[in-house]
């Protein structure tokens, strides 16, 4: 296996005023099943509908209404355990978590405490420098999206949409496993590689389908190792857990800020206390949500209206079967056969469009050449306009044309980026564009010599500078190109210029 | 288990359900008696007995994943107290 050749990371270090401290850190990733209704209603999900629109009478809690699970959430939360190595339980069951706010009609919220549907299994976080961190999956679980509150419409008033109410969640628990804020921002990234490879989950932290509750402690160097080595939180300090987060960049900042602010209790003789803070990135700190401490008891009980839920091995099987290239293995394939970098193998496949669209490029050709021209142009261009791959203007055959035209020194390289250009801005056959527009490289030695003649004829200072220093060559390969349009073959010029001038 | 009053104040307050302060012992009192009702299940032997979820061998009802509700705001919002454009519109809840 690949993975076993990667180092684990130093955890990040925060010197105190008094000692050096380590941080400890485990996060809940609630991911938006990518599905066209809800999890117990028929109702869409759609992002950005008229409010109260996407709305049945189950997901308003209208009395009498019951819920029918959709089949296909159900797969795409066990397709999401398979994907991370994990463990699928056949039977799990769905509890109630009873809570009062305005966006929960129900005044419960339908998960699996006590059943979840997968198990144990891991996550490989690769830090970029060669190392990696192994993260343990405990379990995920469905559950319901609650509705969405919005507060600045009126001053007196609070305006309350369902459309998210009921929409299906997994919520991925890991273990305390991860050491440092950057760590952190890795696990939430591969996370989201992994389930956009899937396709269980659209990965899009904007409009919320990604979040991630973060929960953060910190202890002295050792005390770690000892938790690692016995299971025992005791060696661990209380944790506080940071709700609803969903930027890398925030994720960061209130590690970061919470970890100091613990640091700053426990050694001014204090304690911390376990409790539910909120994140403000206005003022870069985090927030006691003292409202959230006593709703913590949540009566859970299982949910008489839903009948466990039983699955057959043959059908996980099927869905392992029909499971993606992963992209730890979609990036160890792209190291072996196309002889790339790891740092190349990683750009590519980021992203599973990148990734295919690279595929089809290097298919059959030089993989290198086509991973350079992949990362270098394209990415590059599409990223000064911030187009996604997916409306790249240069499909992978016209890219790969390109490629064959300087494989077989139709053009030079210089060139080449020309006809990226025209390509990306025009469209059109590369082949047929550099023979329309007489782009093709000029190979043919009488042409060049022709021309290389007349330059030496005329320059004669030049050639006499040149032959007491050939640095000065250059010159001479310089006005050919010009004389050329830049199509002559800079190799084959070079060569003539030597001998011509007996260098 | 017993309850006293200050756990049967605190269940009230869950259940988001007013309760006068002279009411809490003959609460509390009431509740002990349900709980010590119950508790007599506790006699029965159990051990390795899977519990029974259902009367009748069924299978959790699924349903295929396909858009076959909503686009009813109207009538979402009929037995709302208060609603503006579109939104059920509620006391200020803040955070």
């Amino acid at each position: 296996m690949l993975d076993l050749t990667f180092e684990t990371p130093k955890p990040k270090t925060i010197a105190g005023a008094k000692h050096d401290w380590e941080l400890v850190i485990g996060m809940e990733v609630h991911a938006q099943v990518a599905s066209q209704a809800k999890l117990f209603s028929g109702a869409s999900t759609a992002f950005g509908a008229e409010p109260n629109s996407n709305v049945s009478f189950v997901d308003a809690a209208m009395p009498g209404m019951l819920p029918v699970i959709n089949e296909f959430c159900v797969e795409q939360a066990v397709r999401t355990g398979l994907g991370l190595k994990a463990e699928i339980n056949l039977k799990s069951a769905f509890d109630r978590k009873n809570y009062f706010y305005p966006d929960l009609p129900q005044g419960y919220q339908i998960s699996q405490l006590y059943q979840p549907i997968v198990g144990e299994g891991e996550v490989l976080v690769e830090m970029g420098d060669g190392t990696a961190r192994r993260v343990r999956i405990e379990r995920i679980h469905m559950e319901q999206d609650a509705g969405k509150s919005i507060h600045d419409m009126d001053p007196n008033m609070s305006f309350v949409d369902l459309n998210r109410t009921g929409v299906c969640l997994m919520e991925i628990v890991s273990r305390p496993d991860i050491r440092g804020p950057e760590e952190a921002a890795a696990y939430i990234a591969k996370l989201r590689q992994i389930l956009r490879y899937l396709g269980t989950c659209d990965g899009n932290m904007q409009n919320g389908n990604l979040r991630a509750d973060v929960n953060v402690s910190i202890c002295r160097p050792g005390a770690y190792e000892k938790y690692q080595e016995t299971q025992d939180f005791s060696h661990l300090g209380t944790r506080c857990e940071i709700k609803n987060m969903n930027s890398m960049r925030f994720i960061q900042a209130a590690i970061e800020y919470e970890a100091r602010r613990q640091i700053a209790i426990v050694e001014a003789g204090g304690k911390v206390d376990q409790e539910t803070r909120l994140y403000d990135p206005d003022k870069n700190e985090t927030r006691s949500m003292r409202s959230k401490e006593e709703a913590h008891d949540y009566r859970y009980f299982p949910d008489p209206d839903l009948l466990p839920l039983e699955i057959e091995q043959a059908w996980v099987d099927d869905i392992a079967a029909s499971l993606p290239e992963l992209p730890d293995d979609k990036k160890a394939r792209f190291i072996k056969d196309f002889g790339l970098t790891d740092y190349d193998a990683s750009v590519l496949t980021a992203e599973v469009e990148s990734a295919a669209y690279f595929e089809e490029v290097a298919k059959g050709r030089n993989g290198k050449l086509a991973a350079n021209w992949v990362i270098n142009e394209l990415f590059g261009r599409l990223k000064k306009e911030d187009h996604d791959i997916t409306d790249s203007p240069v499909s992978p055959v016209q890219l790969g044309g390109i490629i064959d035209l300087i494989a077989s020194d139709a053009i030079s390289g210089k060139i080449a980026k020309d006809l990226f250009e025209i390509v990306y801005t025009e469209g059109g056959d590369p082949a047929e564009i550099v023979e329309k527009r007489g782009m093709k490289q000029v190979t043919d030695t009488g042409a060049i010599e022709a021309a290389l003649d007349e330059i030496i004829a005329a320059n004669p200072a030049q050639v006499e500078k040149a032959k007491v220093n050939p640095k000065l060559a250059g010159w001479f390969v310089g006005q050919v190109m010009k004389a050329t349009g830049g199509k002559a073959n800079p190799k084959a010029v070079n060569d003539l210029v030597a001998a011509k001038l007996g260098l | 288990m017993s309850i006293d009053q200050s756990t049967a104040a605190k269940v009230a307050k869950l259940a988001r359900i007013k309760v006068d302060e002279e009411a809490l012992p003959a609460l509390a009192a009431e509740f002990n008696t349900i709980l010590g009702f119950i508790e007599q299940l506790n006699e029965v032997d159990v051990e390795g007995v899977e519990p029974m979820v259902s009367v009748t061998p069924m299978r959790l009802k699924r349903r295929a994943d396909g858009v076959t509700d909503g686009n009813q705001q109207a009538k979402v919002l009929s037995n709302a107290p208060d609603a503006r454009e579109g939104f059920f519109a509620v006391p200020k809840v803040v955070e």
